[in-house]
């Protein structure tokens, strides 16, 4: 290779007679594309695999040996390349594939949903001839049939391109549709008895070129020149971007948008079809309070406010701050965050604040945490060791991504998890890990164990898995696999091995909407905005906000053993379900009793904002502005398409209207001049404009210009930082002079190793998750609402035999906290001695079981039949 | 006996030497597909003599041979093995018996006839090549085929020719038998491939699916016909001179011709390649024995189905593939199919176009859509409801098929396939527009100004 050669190598070619220039191995038709000239193209998807299926994109190549007509999909651009792309042979041959296409098309245009926005009536218009000489017959099948819940297939439309099949294959890996017959009688449909029961289906409707694939929430609601559009961030903890398209004051879908950094377009049903929801009849929309007689009635926005302010006054007069705790927040955007941290800590001046409800990591290990970005997960040559649940049912786009990047053979992983995953089958290493085990399975990685076998792995694969790790680049992809365990071990294999590996970053999958962007604007004990401690930039805040908590706050399980105790008089809970989400039920249903004074802010009726005392109907999605924060730190546009019906608040104004009441001014008029105060004060968000934030379909991952060692090290290895706000770096440096540090790997300590589990029992408890649960949303989204299937205990088939139960069995489970009676079922992905139950699925609850003293939950279970 | 022995003519053999024979000279040999008949014949005497020398020897051999492929594109043997780019393992050979084309049925004989012919040509070439498996992909309907190789592959395993150290060698190989389901398309070989690993039979597009580069499983693979390989015990036993002195170089050795339709004696002959002309084969008694009931011929296709069709004026063409494709048509996969004057010419293109029409994969878009299209218009003609601009639709149609219906075709598809359904009524319309043209009802055919005064 040329020591001259230029850092960024262009291929330079011709394209209609000027001059063009491509990157190597770029694709011809994407490279016309970037130089201005657009190909029209159907079976093309960038970011699947070309087939040179429909023959559209031909367009007239010459690599020396003459013009020749060949697929620009299917061509890398080479030196020299003279490419035509309207000459007479391309406008014929593309003017007869168009003719080709719409001999068989069914011209119902009028009656199609895609019509208006149909690639193939774009291009007939653009390209295509005036009108058909087809005079036969055209070709007849059933019209659409339901090829699953959400999804319609109408074949007589279908020019069959290949991209739903692919994707359905290549991308989601569930090749549930696919080619049948051939020639003209080829067809694409489900497997018999098989319908296209796939978490993605809805990308394949999205990519549809025609209107061939439909979806039920979207059939015949509008006309696509009806709709006014927007790009937005679905509120989920991958941030995915999508454009949120409503008519008349009602979201009527969301599609997926290629943003390189994040979703490369795709969305998981669950998110793409969950605005139903906001549309739900049974949204909050009023005020409530407690009657005289304990029901809760109607109040005027005044009086709820009152209510509440009142509340809070009494506690903090009488019993301090420390009485007043506020749970949740993970769903709302940063500037809500941040408007409750200023009202809960700079205010209030409690620090009893906790966005998780007991199913995430501790805030200070999250933000100290070297933090990784999807694309370090995903890119080639690294390792990804997974210490989380299955990514397919928590972080859809996520598992996509990886499940790619692994196809590929880019990445490597490694799973340390309970259960077998979705992506076990492509991992390079899967260790069955039990549950409470985790830390030391780590432990015994880094080290060199001796004998057989480790914590129930043989040291074999324990070696194999340590030369993983010491091999390449390595991204840790950090959250919970299961509630039944605590989230100590979890931590303390984070830091070991951030210790162990200096230049391995952390992905932390807390899976609850901006959950990572709630502890970094400071919704967590021992938190302040940017990823800072009540230690560090106690004083610093208390310069700006007036107060800052006098001493270190209670997580979500101790403010609940507080309440318990007597000691919480007043329990704010921020769009917050803990009588659902907390994995101890026991000890919930005690604290919510206790508690004298529950706020509840939340948009739709809940286990707990139906015990609330005072109850305050807020914004969802689609109705407030702001930005939102995904796992990576990473921080977007969240935009506002419909009005809220009347009497729902957005949770700052709420958060802004009670410390008024309580006779403090905020100083907060909106999300934008919220932002900005949030930018200026943290360390984390320094230099990350609102405008910077929008300017982007990427947005801005932070630190943005933070000069950490961080950033620093990055700056070293010749590797500019991903992305800069528009500021001048000059101008955050000196700002950043005088901010708090942000917390450090160096921060932490390291928790203690947990108790060796003692076997009290034969099988350890998994708490696990599952896409489609009982949960707020999908419970208020028509289209989704029944696909949540009550849980079966998954055991390992070898099981029925130790236990002499049958398939399908009812068991009975009992732990040292409770006991359930539940139908067993065989998994071949549970290893023996290892039960797992999903969550919220509105059958037998695992949160029956488990108690939040314990670091593991050990059942007994036995047959319940005689 | 099989029906196509029963079929071929009692006078193919009667004039022609059997030494003149290279492929087809057991084909009357008692017991000539079992091991001990073929043994008996001088059998896997090329497969000894080959391992006795250098790998690249053997390829070298086959190179000066000028073995050009016999499954229809005519690519020299030798020079597509070169392709395999080095030190890239393991490679493939796999080999194409899903002989379809329309009036072809050769390698049907080989197979049944002489299995261990082509099972030791499998052996020359994988050691040649370098390759430690084989694929024999044999058409789903050809069972007598498929039973007689899976017999003799059981053979040759248990008598030491085939699996590990053959011959007392370090040469080992493995032969996997993999029985069709019934597509044309998979005698394309980048689809034989793609139904080898299991999926739908859909050609890849070349490049980047060069199979000699990107095969088989992305390894590189070469695909040979089933004619091609039975040919190679013979260069190695008598070499490449005496190879080519049976043809007429580049078009050395002998080529296994089917002849079909308004003959007197249909079947396969094995004659010299580049020698004997269309005239000879189609007229001579010990051939064809010329035109049923002494018609006069009208056309014929001179290399399957897909190939341009010949007339009167190129039955002295030898059958040679540079001369046949000069001419503007190809040798192909051997198939001569005649038709004599009694033969409804566009009846005859609707037949060959509902065949491909059938046989379409599906895949682009312009086969897929455009050969049912032609079918209908030609059935719609036939059926009496032509219109006058039907016969330019049909030949436009063709001609976003096959943009410019020049010979080699040029394509708006991935493979020939498409192509393959333009040709028959490229050809048609050109000599014979007139019969089309009577199809038309009456009142189309008036001069279009008198058409012009209507209304």
């Amino acid at each position: 290779m040329a020591l001259d050669a230029p850092a960024n190598p262009v291929v330079e070619f011709t394209l209609d007679g000027r001059a063009a220039a491509a990157a190597p191995g770029q694709l011809l038709i994407d490279a016309c594309e970037q130089a201005g000239t657009y190909i029209p193209r159907f079976c093309y998807h960038p970011r699947m695999r070309s087939v040179g299926m429909c023959r559209m994109c031909l367009v007239e190549v010459d690599t020396g040996r003459g013009p020749a007509l060949q697929p620009a999909c299917m061509l890398s651009v080479s030196a020299g390349m003279i490419v035509e792309t309207a000459s007479p042979p391309v406008v014929k041959a593309q003017d007869g594939v168009l003719e080709f296409l719409l001999l068989n098309h069914p011209l119902d245009c009028p009656v199609c949903d895609k019509g208006g926005e149909c690639p193939l009536q774009d291009q007939t218009m653009a390209f295509g001839p005036g009108e058909s000489r087809f005079v036969e017959e055209k070709r007849h099948f059933a019209k659409p049939i339901p090829i699953s819940d959400l999804v319609f297939l109408d074949r007589e439309r279908c020019i069959l391109c290949d991209r739903c099949t692919r994707f359905a294959d290549e991308v989601a890996g569930e090749a549930l549709i696919g080619f049948q017959n051939r020639g003209s009688h080829t067809q694409v449909n489900t497997f018999p008895d098989q319908p296209f029961d796939s978490y993605f289906s809805g990308n394949t409707v999205q990519i549809c070129p025609v209107g061939a694939l439909t979806a039920r929430p979207y059939r015949f609601k509008a006309r696509p020149w009806d709709l006014s559009e927007t790009i937005s961030t679905y509120p989920n903890a991958v941030g995915d971007r999508i454009s949120v398209h409503a008519s008349r004051n009602r979201i009527l879908r969301i599609q997926g948008v290629d943003s390189d950094a994040v979703n490369w377009g795709w969305l998981s049903d669950r998110d793409r079809f969950s605005f139903e929801a906001v549309h739900s009849p049974e949204r909050l929309t009023e005020p409530m309070g407690r009657s005289e007689d304990g029901e809760l009635t109607p109040l005027s926005t005044s009086a709820a406010l009152g209510a509440a302010a009142a509340a809070l006054r009494a506690a903090l007069d009488a019993h301090g701050p420390q009485s007043v705790a506020l749970l949740g927040g993970a769903g709302l955007c940063a500037e809500d965050q941040y408007a409750w941290a200023k009202l809960a800590k700079g205010v209030l001046a409690t620090d009893n604040v906790d966005a998780c409800m007991g199913d995430g990591l501790a805030g200070e290990t999250i933000c100290a945490l070297p933090r990784a970005t999807i694309a370090d997960a995903c890119r080639p040559g690294g390792v990804v060791l997974l210490l989380s649940g299955d990514l397919r049912e928590e972080f859809g786009t996520l598992y996509l991504r990886l499940r790619r990047s692994l196809m590929d053979g880019d990445a490597a992983l490694l799973e340390l998890t309970p259960l077998e995953t979705s992506l076990s089958s492509l991992a390079a290493c899967s260790l069955r890990v039990r549950p409470g085990d985790a830390a030391r399975v780590v432990e015994a990685l880094l080290e060199t164990p001796r004998g057989e076998r480790f914590a129930g792995i043989e040291t074999k694969e324990l070696a194999a898995a340590s030369a993983l790790l010491s091999e390449r680049p390595l991204t840790v992809l950090l959250g919970r696999t299961s509630q039944a365990e605590s989230a100590e071990a979890a931590e303390r294999a984070a830091i070991l091995l951030a210790r162990a590996f200096p230049q391995a970053k952390f992905l932390p999958l807390l899976r609850r909407g901006a959950a990572v962007g709630a502890l970094e604007m400071g919704l967590a004990p021992r938190l302040l905005p940017g990823r800072t401690t009540l230690a560090a930039a106690g004083d610093w805040y208390r310069r700006f906000w007036g107060a800052a908590p006098a001493e270190p706050g209670l997580d979500a399980a101790g403010i609940l053993r507080a309440a318990v105790e007597g000691k919480i008089k007043v329990l704010i809970l921020l769009g917050a379900d803990p009588a659902t989400d907390f994995p101890d039920r026991r000890l919930v249903e005690a604290a919510l009793a206790s508690v004298s004074t529950i706020i509840a802010l939340d948009a739709f009726p809940t286990a707990s904002s139906r015990r609330a005392h005072v109850l305050l109907p807020t914004a969802t999605f689609g109705e407030r502005e702001g930005t939102h924060v995904n796992v990576e730190g990473r921080a977007t546009a969240v935009t506002r398409q419909v009005t809220p019906p009347a009497g729902v608040r957005v949770d700052w104004q709420v958060a802004a209207e009670l410390a008024d009441l309580l006779g403090f001014d905020l100083g907060l008029s909106s999300p934008r001049q919220i932002w900005e105060e949030a930018v200026r004060l943290s360390p984390l968000h320094a230099g990350v404009t609102w405008d910077g934030v929008r300017a982007d379909l990427d947005g801005v991952l932070m630190p943005a210009a933070a000069p950490d060692a961080a950033a620093q090290d990055e700056a070293a290895k010749g590797e500019a930082p991903a992305e800069l706000a528009g500021e001048a770096p000059a101008d955050a440096v000196a700002a950043a002079a005088s901010l708090p540090p942000s917390l450090r790997l160096a921060d932490l300590e390291l928790p203690e190793a947990p108790a060796t589990p003692f076997d009290g029992y034969s099988f350890r408890l998994v708490a696990d998750r599952t896409l489609y649960d009982k949960g707020t949303i999908v419970s208020h989204s028509p289209s989704l609402a029944g696909k949540a299937v009550p849980a079966r205990l998954r055991l390992n088939p070898s099981d029925f035999e130790r236990l002499a139960v049958g398939k399908d069995a009812l068991v009975s489970v009992t732990s040292s906290s409770g006991a359930i009676t539940v139908s067993a079922a065989p998994d071949e992905r549970v290893p023996p001695a290892a039960a797992a139950l999903a969550l919220n699925t509105g059958g037998a609850d695992p949160r029956d079981l488990i108690s939040s003293e314990e670091p593991i939950c050990e059942v007994r279970i036995v047959s319940s039949e005689l | 006996m099989s029906e196509l022995e029963s079929r071929s003519p009692a006078a193919a053999s009667s004039v022609v030497e059997p030494s003149d024979l290279i492929v087809t000279r057991r084909r009357h040999q008692s017991g000539g597909h079992t091991l001990e008949g073929y043994l008996a014949s001088g059998g896997y005497e090329g497969l000894r003599l080959a391992l006795e020398r250098p790998p690249a020897a053997v390829q070298e051999e086959i190179k000066a041979a000028s073995l050009l492929g016999r499954g229809g594109a005519g690519f020299p043997a030798g020079v597509k093995w070169g392709f395999c780019p080095p030190n890239v393992w393991p490679r493939y050979l796999v080999v194409n018996g899903d002989e379809s084309e329309p009036g072809t049925y050769k390698d049907r004989l080989l197979m049944e006839t002489d299995p261990h012919q082509l099972i030791e040509g499998c052996l020359i070439a994988a050691y040649a090549v370098g390759a430690a498996q084989c694929f024999l992909y044999v058409r789903g309907e050809m069972a007598l085929a498929q039973e007689r190789l899976a017999a003799a592959l059981n053979e040759s395993y248990e008598a030491g020719f085939l699996g590990r150290d053959i011959c007392g060698s370090d040469f080992c190989l493995d032969i996997v038998l993999q029985p069709g389901a019934g597509a044309y398309i998979v005698g394309e070989e980048t689809a034989l491939i793609e139904s080898l690993e299991g999926r739908r039979g859909m050609p890849r597009l070349k490049p980047p699916y060069f199979p000699a580069a990107v095969g088989l499983y992305g390894q590189p693979t070469i695909v040979n016909n089933v004619e091609t390989l039975s040919n190679l015990p013979w260069i190695v036993c008598r070499g490449a001179e005496a190879f080519a002195a049976k043809g007429a170089p580049p078009s050395s050795g002998t080529r296994v011709f089917t002849v079909s339709g308004h003959v007197r004696t249909p079947g396969v002959f094995e004659v010299p390649f580049g020698v004997t002309t269309f005239r000879e084969i189609i007229f001579d008694d010990h051939y064809a024995g010329g035109m049923r009931a002494d018609y006069p011929l009208k056309a014929f296709i001179p290399g399957g189905a897909s190939a341009p069709w010949f007339f009167e004026e190129h039955l002295d063409l030898p059958l040679d593939k540079a001369k046949v494709d000069d001419a503007g048509s190809m040798l192909g996969s051997g198939a001569i199919v005649v038709m004599d004057e009694t033969t409804d010419v566009p009846r005859a293109c609707h037949n060959l176009v509902r065949f491909f029409a059938r046989e379409s994969c599906g895949k682009c878009t312009p086969c897929r859509e455009g050969t049912t299209w032609l079918e209908q218009v030609l059935e719609r003609l036939l059926a009496g409801r032509g219109r006058p601009t039907d016969l330019d639709l049909l030949t436009d149609i063709c001609d976003n098929i096959s943009p410019g219906l020049s010979w080699p075709p040029k394509m708006t598809t991935i493979c020939p396939l498409g192509p393959s359904a333009v040709s028959p009524i490229a050809s048609a319309l050109d000599r014979f527009r007139h019969e089309f043209e009577a199809y038309l009802p009456e009142r189309s055919r008036r001069p279009s100004s008198l058409t012009a005064v209507a209304g």
